[in-house]
């Protein structure tokens, strides 16, 4: 196994937090450990966590502090070679058959050959980011297929033979967990299960994203959500919903409305439900009452 | 274990992933050897940093994340491992998956006191030979299922005559072949895939007469698809599809019933499908799936759980199908509350009075839906 301490002058988890937190991006211990091993031992990174807790973004700041351009699959169910790895270019080929008559015309060129990102990925693997959104949308045909991926490297395309990584491509698995992935994927990989942030550290995300946002709105948001996350909700509000919460109610208190009726006017911006909305909606002038003692 | 061709500073490390392993955790000599590189790479300065490494690398699945930092604390700091905090609540619904809680089911409880309450391996030994025509009816609806059962369309297209996509794939490649002319255009159809079915079965005790039946039931089913879950409620719930996957009747009959622990208990329908959907795995077996719900609706517990669970349970569904023992005749209406205040939740109410019935509604379900 190639073990690279160093990747473009990251040699320890603090480094990479740093430069994380340069990309807009703040990460706990735990996922810098993580995604400093997963480069470093030229592993793929499965982060798994509740909807919107900054899964893709962390991705997307991986990229970004690499230098890389990130590669995007998202999954779904049904997702097929055709639209992970490669397809050719069927009506180019058939066109470049008819034009060059009788002449010869390799239809198995690179012009006809569309790159999609799992194949673009093994081309170039030192300019990108693979990520893999949402594999758990996937069905387990494709995770099956996945696994042969992310231990060789390595692509076959009948017409052109084998494509094989120069070196292992940085590659981000997400997963929603609404399914279990199988356990031969995640051995493949680096795990980190990324939580609801801490509040002081969601505080500052609030902060640091939506700048219009003053401190103690921050504090008083995040207490907020903190407390609707103990609420047995179907959708308990993620990470983007605090930050656009606490867009939302600024905005509106610029605009004239005192703060507890700012903010319960923007509930619809952090519970998106209208089972959890009925469910709270008698209680929560207590739970911002409580939140802003 | 031989421990001489390793450096001495390594065993520990290696010791931890026998110890997981003898503990039930899936980790392959390749994790175990990133778990070392990771902690080299780490320094590492502080057990922490051993720590965040070996979760990882070693990669314990969520549940077990409590049980995987006991072990961790057992062998690098020598603690004992602290019994797990028995959450016993009584007013919480337990859950019972045989996938998390390993190969031992839950010690029957102590029930016995009413005398004749038997457990579920002796009913099942003293009524092992059904009716004739039980069988021939679950023989005919294992033949059937494949074909019957409802299907949905897959997102993948497969090669068709009468499809309304071209198939440019293989045009081209005809067209290649006889010097660029095309001959025959080929076209492609979405793919017909079989929808998941899962199987809600009441245990309780008023439901005693059926559950023979319905287990068997369910079994076929297993047979017959492998889309299928299945769930028992009574005052618990309890995961028994695993089991129902053996092929022979008697075997996977007296598993699933050994895992089962409130036979014949009494109902509270509410809390169990709630404890269902609190879960989101099991709560994801019912997206898109067909979901049948054997039961009689005599619920006990709280008719406001009940009624909001089988709300979601609807949305999450394809198709609701409660099939009651009671519900013979066709102008049966419900007579509980509870179940009135689902009607509009469920798409048909059928009769799941004999195995012969239940076989008949859910392959009749497609056509009656769609």
């Amino acid at each position: 196994m190639a073990i690279r301490r160093s990747i473009v002058g990251i040699d320890s988890p603090e480094v990479l937090s740093t430069a994380l937190r340069d990309a807009q991006y703040i990460a706990d211990e735990g996922l810098a450990t993580a995604t400093y091993l997963a480069l470093a031992l030229g592993k793929p990174l499965l982060l798994e966590g509740a909807p919107g807790v900054g899964k893709t973004e962390g991705a997307k700041a991986i990229a970004s502090v690499l230098g890389r351009q990130l590669l995007r699959l998202q999954c779904y169910e049904g997702i097929d070679a055709a639209h992970a790895l490669y397809e050719w270019n069927y009506p180019r080929q058939m066109l470049a058959i008819r034009q060059a008559g009788d002449a010869y015309v390799n239809i198995y060129a690179d012009d006809f050959l569309i790159a999609r990102p799992m194949l673009e990925a093994l081309r170039y693997p030192a300019d990108t980011v693979l990520l893999i959104d949402e594999i758990d949308r996937a069905d387990h045909e494709f995770e099956a297929f996945l696994l042969e991926f992310l231990s060789d490297f390595s692509i076959s395309i009948p017409e052109r033979g084998t494509v094989r990584a120069q070196e292992h491509p940085v590659v981000v698995l997400t997963s929603n967990r609404t399914r279990e992935l199988h356990e031969a994927l995640r051995r493949r990989c680096v795990y980190h299960w990324i939580d609801y942030p801490a509040p002081h550290r969601e505080a500052e995300i609030v902060m640091m994203r939506a700048s219009q946002v003053a401190q103690d709105t921050a504090w008083r948001v995040v207490a907020a959500v903190g407390a609707l996350r103990q609420e047995p909700l179907a959708k308990a509000p993620g990470v983007a919903e605090t930050v656009e919460w606490a867009e939302a109610a600024t905005l509106l208190h610029d605009q004239g409305a005192s703060w507890p009726t700012a903010f319960k006017r923007a509930i619809g911006v952090a519970l998106k439900d209208q089972d959890d909305l009925a469910f709270i909606e008698p209680r929560l002038d207590q739970i911002l009452g409580e939140t802003a003692a | 274990m031989t421990g001489s061709a390793l450096p001495r500073p390594l065993l520990p490390f290696v010791e931890f992933a026998t110890l997981l392993r003898a503990n039930g955790f899936p980790i392959a000599p390749e994790q175990t050897q990133s778990f070392i590189a990771a902690v080299g790479l780490l320094g590492p300065r502080s057990l922490e940093d051993v720590h965040r490494a070996a979760i990882a690398t070693l990669a314990p699945s969520l549940e077990r994340r409590e049980e995987f930092d006991a072990l961790f604390r057992l062998l690098f700091l020598g603690q004992g491992i602290a019994a797990p905090a028995a959450a016993d609540d009584e007013e919480e619904m337990q859950v019972y998956d045989e996938q998390d809680g390993g190969m031992e089911p839950p010690e029957p409880e102590e029930a016995e006191e009413s005398g004749g309450a038997p457990t579920g391996a002796e009913r099942l030994f003293a009524r092992q030979f059904p009716p004739l025509d039980e069988a021939e009816a679950l023989r005919r609806f294992r033949r059937r299922a494949p074909r019957e059962l409802p299907h949905r369309r897959s997102r993948r297209f497969g090669p068709s005559k009468g499809g309304s996509r071209l198939d440019m794939r293989r045009s081209l490649r005809a067209a290649v072949r006889r010097d660029g002319e095309l001959l025959q255009l080929p076209a492609l159809a979405r793919r017909q895939r079989r929808r998941r079915v899962l199987l809600l079965i009441d245990v309780s005790g008023s439901m005693k007469e059926q559950t023979d039946s319905t287990l068997r039931f369910a079994h076929s089913l297993a047979q017959a698809t492998d889309r299928f879950e299945v769930f028992t409620l009574g005052t618990r719930l309890t995961r028994i599809t695993r089991a129902l996957r053996r092929r022979r009747a008697d075997q996977a009959l007296s598993l699933a019933s050994s895992l089962v622990s409130d036979w014949d208990g009494g109902t509270r329908l509410g809390d169990a499908l709630q404890a269902f959907l609190s879960v989101p795995r099991f709560a994801g077996f019912s997206r898109g799936a067909l979901v049948v719900v054997l039961s009689d609706g005599l619920e006990r517990g709280d008719p406001a759980a009940f009624v909001d669970a089988m709300a979601r349970l609807s949305r999450l569904a394809w198709a609701v199908l409660w099939l009651s023992p009671l519900a013979t005749s066709s102008d049966y209406t419900p007579e509980t509350s509870a179940l009135q205040a689902v009607l509009p939740y469920i798409d048909r109410l059928g009769d799941g009075s004999s195995a012969a019935s239940l076989c008949r509604e859910v392959l009749q379900l497609e056509g009656r839906v769609a």
